[in-house]
């Protein structure tokens, strides 16, 4: 049993605080775009024609038989490589913050479209068939009608899924990128206090994550009540 | 492209890189298959009390849920191995960092100890338990009420109803949503590589960065992760159709 020096923690406060902010910068692109995304592709895998169906279910059955890991390594791989064909750029062309974001946005985007997918399919067929009765298209009757109901319906669970996105960003660690608990990692190596480090993130987590399922929670029994 | 890479002789284990892909499918399914059995035992100790009229088992289960699910799979993970030898009496840890034995007797050789394997096994099987422990508890919960009176009403105990009535009933019930689970710490595995354990993940980085064949090497990867994957989901297909209870569970209720 060794002696704890928590103060350890508020000596290294300024480098964890700007890993939570990595963390915190990564976890919004990534619900916004994954979100974005996730409803694109699930109005693609419930698409009539196959030709658009196909692309869109193969890309979510893919990226959700692998590991999160090693998604972000192939993204961490191709991402540089693409842009770099595109720009005829060498080198540098994007920075490992990109990689990882074009990783996050491109997992959580198949993560979310299932969850889209779910919540476009709880809405009545007879919903879209008015909307199409009064002269809407596709993409009118989307946005209007079905889209605006499906999102009342799936916001819990996609609430759930973000928590879960907020875990998940600390897999950056295996790129190296110095996310909160790549900061502590960084703090730990340099002052062999990794046991202070390590409990605190785990206590910052625990202490973030539960207040946002309580109020999740909390959410999902006022729906509950309203609906 | 270049697939003949993975046939030439890689620099370590006398094997071709290929032999470490399979080495690293190896540790792969070896922490899964261990995680999950430690998960499916706690989790359904776990999920059983989170049902039972015992106050405080019932809250000291919420709180383990609570606790091992609101906490990054990663940074348990590194509770486990860095924390955990640090934090026990001085001679267990050095005992747990310094003297586990090396893998290195058995068929698939590794270049980790049995520390790192067993931290990720624990890590990784409690963690997948409190996921479990809602299944069970929502498969349970989603019996009809009748079904433990009538059981109580019977005779039984508490305890017999719980055996012979309503597990019975639930584990069947719960069988998509576990291959999801099993799937899921079958993925999970790959975390383990931050500790050392050298798995499929693991190993397809290092063959890139020793030949510079990514491509091929992450390739290679993914497609024996997808075969797994289908893998078992069509063996829970089949278990589940031969286990179904007729007239009582919908047909196709599928993933």
């Amino acid at each position: 049993m060794t002696e704890f020096d928590w103060g350890v923690i508020w000596k290294y406060r300024e480098a964890l605080w700007d890993g939570m902010l990595t963390s915190l910068k990564l976890f919004a692109i990534a619900l916004t775009g994954g979100i974005f995304f996730g409803t694109l592709l699930a109005m693609a895998r419930l698409s009539h024609w196959k030709a658009v169906s196909a692309p869109a279910a193969g890309f979510v059955n893919l990226i959700r038989a692998i590991p999160f890991i090693m998604a972000i390594f192939w993204f961490y791989f191709l991402t540089p490589m693409i842009v770099s064909k595109f720009t005829g750029q060498q080198g540098e062309a994007v920075g490992p913050f990109t990689s990882a974001v074009v990783a996050f946005i491109m997992v959580e985007s198949a993560y979310y479209s299932e969850i889209v997918r779910a919540g476009i399919q709880s809405i009545p067929r007879g919903q879209p068939s008015a909307a199409y009765a009064l002269g809407m298209n596709y993409w009118q009757s989307m946005g209007h009608v079905v889209l605006p109901q499906a999102f009342r319906n799936m916001l819990p669970v996609m609430l759930t899924q973000a928590v879960i996105l907020f875990q998940d960003t600390s897999l950056v660690y295996v790129v190296a990128l110095k996310d909160f608990l790549g900061a502590a990692s960084k703090a730990g190596q340099l002052t062999g206090r990794i046991v202070e480090l390590y409990l605190f993130v785990a206590v910052v987590f625990l202490v973030i994550c539960l207040a946002a399922s309580w109020g999740v929670k909390r959410l999902q029994a006022s729906l509950a009540v309203t609906r | 492209m270049d697939w003949k890479v993975l046939l030439e002789q890689a620099p370590s284990g006398g094997m071709t890189y290929l032999g470490w892909l399979w080495s690293g499918l190896f540790w792969t399914l070896a922490v899964s298959v261990c995680a999950w059995v430690i998960a499916f035992t706690v989790g359904s100790v776990v999920g059983v009390l989170r049902t039972a009229p015992l106050r405080i088992p019932r809250a000291l289960a919420t709180a383990y849920v609570e606790l091992f699910r609101n906490i990054p799979l990663l940074v348990q993970m590194f509770l486990w191995y860095f924390v955990m030898p640090e934090v026990v009496p001085r001679e267990w840890g050095d005992w747990l960092k310094q003297d586990m034995p090396n893998l290195l007797v058995l068929p698939f050789a590794a270049q980790f100890s049995l520390w790192e394997f067993t931290a990720a096994v624990l890590c990784l099987g409690l963690y997948t338990a409190s996921r479990v422990a809602e299944q069970v508890r929502s498969g349970i919960q989603s019996l009809p009420r009748g079904q433990t009176g009538a059981g109580l009403a019977m005779g039984f105990t508490l305890p017999q109803v719980y055996r012979h009535v309503t597990l019975p009933m639930a584990y069947r019930i719960i069988i998509p949503p576990m291959t999801s689970e099993f799937l899921t710490i079958f993925k999970n595995s790959s975390t383990a590589l931050t500790i050392g354990v050298l798995e499929l993940t693991a190993q397809s980085r290092q063959i890139s960065e020793y030949t510079f064949k990514t491509f091929e090497a992450f390739t290679a990867a993914t497609l024996i992760y997808i075969a797994i994957t289908m893998t078992v989901i069509l063996l829970m297909r089949s278990l589940e159709k031969r286990v179904a209870v007729p007239g009582y569970i919908a047909q196709g209720s599928g993933h």
